[in-house]
């Protein structure tokens, strides 16, 4: 574990995200091999790739939710690989679920209210927030920025699927994230709801960055400054959005390989 | 806007609004609760000392132990059989630091030491073996509590240095304070009465503070919890904490409505029994362990009556408890609270049915 000072001046200088050689193996499946990436701070970029390209295993090995096998993953200069989720969580990390991960059993604004708590201290706290406490108001805030402020109160197992997913990314957004690994947030919305997410990711402010899985290529060359191709758990291509839509091997990967929902 | 604000609160009653003022907080009360607090301070008016002592107090003790359970399985969603030998741990611990008949043993402390000593003795206990069992989960945390509460039992049993053994300690009493005899049966029964009411708001009042709100989080999606920057062991061994609080205070009462505390106070039938309780009552709020402990004490002191004037062997009385609990878990897996929610959906969904035909008719 490194000294705060460390950490600090490490973060003035290095990438928001590093990954050297993450390998995670499923028994004698690599769902990853020796991926090596970095991410500047407040870059934004796509992951793309077929099903079972190693796409959300690389989420999950960056989160901590599993660790990799082998590998570094290093989060705005520090090494994180062996971090339990949470410690991670509470350095800036954010992330998104391809499933709705939420709370069924509470309303709207509780779940958010928990993104924010997790966050910051309190967490042990056997006082109930009261009506001006400030993280209930970031809550707030953050419902109202996903447009759920009408629905604040209602119990999220009677949300739509829409809004359980403009949910996710509320829990996200919470208190003050460096970064966000966003997992196909746009699967199943409605053009409408499509366009509602891109403009929240476009009008994030400028020094968070973070990595989105997206099949949808309208939703993810708008949103994103760089792009990384995945094929079969390793790397495959990395460039900018322009490139990698003409890049004669990517369309042969797409298109030729049989892959539908280009 | 506001009356959207409005309209949005009511169907989950969001309780931080009413938050700060006294009176906004009795305005909370809903009548039942007012009902049923003016029953249980004026129960010693027209009850039977036998009633307020021998069927009340004990119900309110064992609500307690219960309640203990139903934070951790209800909110938790940590089936912990070990609360019955927390409670078990404090009443020890009132004998051997207090007075009892056992003199060679017990160390005459005054109650105002060995009482806060035997709770925090006995919530150590909980938090330990918490600490075991928070990284197992469902049948498995079952099997380390059992463990742990059978350990327990055979340890007091065989231990005569410092437990004494089978007999354990007799002529336990609560202490003399104000000039009040707390033994005699209304002193008592006020003074568990207090401790039961307090119990039951601190936990009414948690479930819904952060701490509260983590914990359910944690029962419903540990990984996304992990996610939220919370640190889930951590937040599961302090609900152990907490909820062994709330057994040791009852395990002291116990031990002087028992006015004795042995090995058999939490031996494996009464573990168990504790865990009937709180699912006949109802995992999901906090009343329901109280309801099911009073239902438990009418059956174990009247069902044995029952049986007799049946022409039945009354020592069958486990059987009508075990008849009642398979009856209640199969009919409604929420327990007895869940039966009642049920029969009041069902009253306002045909009330609801007939609303639209009245309608047509105007």
């Amino acid at each position: 574990m490194q000294s705060a000072a460390e950490r600090l001046s490490a973060a003035g200088t290095a990438n928001a995200l590093e990954l050297r050689g993450v390998s995670r193996l499923f028994g004698a499946l690599a769902a990853l091999s020796d991926v090596t990436m970095s991410v500047k701070p407040g870059e934004r970029r796509a992951v793309l790739g077929s099903n079972g390209a190693g796409k959300t295993t690389l989420f999950n090995c960056v989160t901590g939710d599993f660790p990799p096998t082998s590998g570094t993953v290093r989060f705005f200069g520090e090494d994180v690989t062996h971090f339990p989720p949470h410690e991670r969580i509470r350095r800036g990390l954010r992330r998104t679920y391809q499933i709705s991960q939420l709370f069924g059993g509470l309303s709207v604004v509780d779940n958010v209210y928990l993104a924010c708590r997790g966050v910051s201290r309190g967490r042990f706290s056997l006082i109930r927030p009261r009506r001006n406490d400030a993280l209930m108001q970031s809550a707030l805030d953050l419902v109202n920025a996903v447009h759920l402020t009408d629905f604040k109160d209602m119990l999220v197992s009677e949300l739509s699927y829409g809004q359980q997913r403009q949910l996710e990314i509320a829990l996200a957004l919470s208190g003050a994230p460096r970064f966000i690994l966003f997992d196909e947030p746009a699967a199943g919305l409605s053009p409408t709801e499509r366009s509602e997410l891109i403009e929240i990711l476009t009008s994030m402010p400028a020094h968070i960055g973070y990595i989105i899985i997206e099949h949808d290529m309208d939703v993810a060359l708008r949103v994103v400054e760089s792009v990384t191709m995945m094929h079969n758990g390793a790397i495959f291509k990395e460039g900018n959005p322009a490139e990698i839509e003409s890049d004669p091997e990517v369309q042969e990967l797409y298109l030729g390989g049989g892959h539908v929902r280009l | 806007m506001a009356l959207l604000d409005e309209t949005g609160s009511t169907p989950v009653s969001s309780p931080e609004r009413a938050q700060g003022r006294w009176t906004q907080w009795f305005g909370q009360i809903p009548a039942w609760g007012w009902l049923l607090a003016a029953f249980m301070l004026c129960l010693p008016l027209f009850a039977s000392n036998f009633v307020i002592y021998q069927i009340f107090g004990w119900a309110m003790i064992l609500g307690m132990i219960a309640l203990s359970l139903m934070f951790l399985a209800g909110y938790g969603g940590m089936v912990s059989l070990v609360q019955m030998s927390v409670a078990a741990c404090a009443g020890y611990m009132v004998a051997i630091l207090g007075n009892s008949a056992a003199t060679e043993i017990s160390l005459g402390w005054p109650w105002w030491l060995n009482i806060p000593v035997a709770i925090l003795i006995a919530m150590a206990f909980g938090t330990i073996s918490g600490a075991l069992a928070v990284r197992t989960e469902g049948i498995y945390t079952i099997m380390i509590t059992l463990a742990i509460a059978s350990a327990f039992f055979y340890f007091t049993r065989q231990n005569y240095v410092i437990f004494n053994g089978f007999s354990g300690f007799n002529s336990l009493e609560p202490p003399r304070l104000f000039g009040v005899d707390w033994r005699q049966a209304v002193p008592f029964y006020y003074l568990t009465l207090f401790w039961a009411t307090l119990s039951y708001l601190a936990v009414w009042y948690v479930s819904r503070s952060p701490f509260g709100l983590a914990l359910q989080g944690i029962r419903d999606n540990p990984r996304r919890m992990s996610a939220l920057g919370f640190n889930i062991t951590a937040h599961r061994i302090a609900a152990y904490t907490f909820a062994a609080f709330f057994a040791a205070i009852a395990g002291i009462l116990l031990s002087w409505l028992n006015g004795q505390i042995s090995p058999g106070t939490a031996g494996v039938g009464p573990v168990i029994d504790i865990l009937i309780i709180a699912v006949v009552g109802g995992l999901k709020r906090p009343i329901g362990p109280f309801i099911g402990a009073l239902v438990y004490v009418l059956l174990r002191t009247f069902a044995l009556d029952v049986l007799v004037s049946l022409g039945l062997d009354g020592q069958r009385f486990q059987l009508l408890i075990g008849l009642g609990f398979l009856l209640i878990v199969f009919f409604s897996p929420d327990g007895l609270l869940g039966l009642w929610e049920r029969w009041k959906s069902h009253m306002a969904k045909s009330e609801s049915g007939l609303a639209p035909m009245h309608d047509g008719d105007a």
